[in-house]
């Protein structure tokens, strides 16, 4: 079975972000980008599919700027075999992703969908559970664990107050969460390979799916900072402090 | 305008997350409608009756609904969203694994974690790990959203709303519950607790996050973790405070042997009260905390430990 892999390309978990002054969005001007860390879990996971020989081919996804496919480059020299660019000037809201990999659903008829259960820079935690719900497949979402037999696929999930362990049918749609796995680093020689492996580009006009988001943002604003703290010597002073002044034990 | 709420609950216990949900759709507008949707989950239906501000309360019983499968859950959901202006559930694993199938099943955007409401149509959400707070306006006909309840107070109880019984059952083929591993703690959940003292890679093991608990009985505290110690397997997972965990924000909170990395900080920086032990006087953690105390963690939590008694 194939799997396909959405990545998303998106600034550098290390980096701290600041929001541009005239309160547009974020400034992303010469900012360390990288794949999204949940997507790299993702290929990971796909990886180790084919390399126990259950999946037969993994395909990577991004949907973006031109620049989003040094991401696909490094997910293909961490094994992925192909690439679908999907460009676009902007990065589209994650109804409209979901709508996009759904078109790609229907061309490539995957086994397994295994996608990032956030991005980190939206937040948004909702383009897994919107391709599921388009393309009428089942959902294994925050996947801890997946094992995958015969026609099902086995998902272990992260949920408030333990863990839950579900059947899916397959095809079916994983989201991974941050102990699925450990991401391996890429090899200098598959760096190399990497370059040479298909990657096919198309519009969203080819694929017939309108991206115009029907959110605006106003504005984008840095968080409130915290006034500056005290150090206190010992844990004496720590309960004085915490009794006295902040009022917060008894 | 009418709002629905789906109500967060155990099928024995309406949790708190829906009275401070009811508070931030009463900001939406006047008419709330409750969606209780569990198996044997009539005591959670009453309880939701009495929230106050609510007027109308939906009861979906089934065995079908017993676990809260998304796929089942959404496509409930869906069938009753013509009615309403807007459907409003928790960012809890619940509402963040079945709402983004309503909102994609009615074709429509969906606000993720809105933690104020500035108007019917304009939300206040925090990006980046919380370094960014984004103004966010809807032009869909139905607005579809997650609430960060730790930013909303409980409504009161005190109501008694009329229940009604809802006879759809959607129960979808492709999706079995097998089991599920529940922590079990007398501790407040880390999400209700007023105090939370959580630990972090510097604690060393399992073992030691006894510290850790004793204190919290003496408070009456949850217990949280940073990533690294429930990725080295100290403590399970649903104790990750963070970006990708729990966002906590309760009056006091003591982070012990955490370095305060940007993704732990988005879970609890909204805190009243901070505080941090670490022995690195140079960890960012400090950068935030109201109260810093440089000690070695394992001489500062007994004394702790002692000193409250
Ligand atoms: C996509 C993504 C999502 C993430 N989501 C989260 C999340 O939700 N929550 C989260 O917490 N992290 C998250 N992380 C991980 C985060 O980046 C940090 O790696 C993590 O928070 C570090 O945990 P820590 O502070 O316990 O460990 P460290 O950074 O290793 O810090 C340990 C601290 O303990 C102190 N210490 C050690 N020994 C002692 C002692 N004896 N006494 C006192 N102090 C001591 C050290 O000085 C140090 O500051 C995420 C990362 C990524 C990439
Ligand atoms: N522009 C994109 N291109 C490819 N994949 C994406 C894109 N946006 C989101 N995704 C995928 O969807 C996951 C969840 O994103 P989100 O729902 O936006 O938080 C990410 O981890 C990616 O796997």
């Amino acid at each position: 079975m194939k799997v396909l892999v959405p990545v998303k390309r998106v600034i550098d978990y290390n980096v701290k972000v600041r929001v541009k002054s005239d309160q547009t969005g974020v400034d992303l001007t010469n900012a360390k980008m990288a794949m999204n860390p949940f997507c790299e879990i993702a290929v990971e996971e796909a990886v180790r599919l084919k390399e126990q020989g259950i999946a037969s081919e993994v395909i990577v996804v991004s949907i973006g700027p031109k620049a989003c496919q040094e991401q696909m480059r490094n997910a293909m020299a961490l094994g992925a075999d192909r690439g679908i660019h999907i460009e676009c000037n902007e990065f589209p809201e994650s109804l409209q992703v979901a709508k996009l990999l759904a078109k790609v659903v229907e061309q490539e008829s995957p086994g397994l969908v295994i996608i990032g259960k956030q991005a980190i820079d939206s937040d948004n935690n909702q383009t897994g559970q919107m391709l599921a719900a388009l393309t009428d497949m089942p959902q294994g979402t925050f996947a801890s664990k997946v094992n995958v037999a015969g026609q099902s696929v086995q998902v272990t999930r992260e949920i408030d107050g333990g863990l839950q362990t579900l059947t899916l049918s397959l095809p079916a749609v994983v989201t991974t969460d941050l102990r699925l796995n450990e991401p391996r680093f890429a090899k200098l020689p598959d760096i190399m390979k990497a370059k040479r492996k298909p990657l096919a580009v198309m519009t969203t006009e080819e694929l017939g799916v309108d991206i115009t988001s029907r959110i605006s943002t106003l504005k984008v604003t840095p968080p409130p900072v915290r006034a500056a703290g005290v150090m206190v010597e010992n844990v004496a002073e720590l309960l004085t402090k915490l009794r006295n002044e902040a009022k917060v034990i008894s | 305008m009418s709002i629905l709420v789906y109500a967060e609950h155990d099928n024995a216990q309406l949790k708190t997350e829906t009275h401070k949900l009811v508070t931030a759709a009463l900001q939406l507008g006047e008419k709330v409608h409750i969606l209780v949707a569990g198996h044997q989950c009539g005591a959670v239906a009453r309880q939701a009756a009495s929230v106050e501000g609510v007027s109308e309360v939906f009861v979906a019983d089934n065995e079908a609904y017993a676990y809260q499968l998304a796929e089942n859950i959404g496509a409930l959901v869906v069938s009753l969203a013509d009615n309403y202006s807007h459907v409003v559930a928790a960012a809890t694993t619940t509402g963040k694994n079945f709402m983004p199938r309503v909102a994609a099943l009615l074709d429509v955007a969906q606000i993720s974690d809105v933690i104020a409401i500035e108007s019917a149509d304009t939300f206040i959400r925090p990006i980046y790990a919380g370094n960014a707070i984004a103004t966010v306006q809807s032009q869909d006909s139905i607005k579809v959203m997650t609430v960060r309840v730790s930013a909303f107070d409980a409504a009161a109880e005190g109501n008694d709303a009329p229940l009604v019984e809802l006879d759809t059952v959607i129960e979808n083929q492709q999706v079995t519950f097998e089991h599920a591993e529940m922590t079990k703690s007398e501790r407040p959940e880390l999400t209700a607790a007023n105090i939370v003292i959580s630990g972090g890679r510097g604690m060393q093991d399992g073992e030691n996050f006894s510290m850790l608990e004793s204190i919290a009985d003496k408070l009456g505290a949850a217990v949280g973790a940073s990533r690294a110690a429930v990725d080295a397997g100290f403590v399970p997972n649903d104790m990750q405070v963070g970006q990708t965990g729990k966002i906590v924000a309760p009056q006091l909170y003591i982070a012990v042997g955490i370095s305060g990395a940007i993704q732990h900080l988005a879970g609890m920086k909204d805190a009243k009260v901070i505080v941090a032990i670490n022995k690195d006087p140079e960890a960012p953690i400090f950068q935030v905390a109201d109260y810093g105390l440089v000690a070695d963690l394992f001489i500062a939590l007994p004394e702790l430990d002692s000193a409250l008694t």
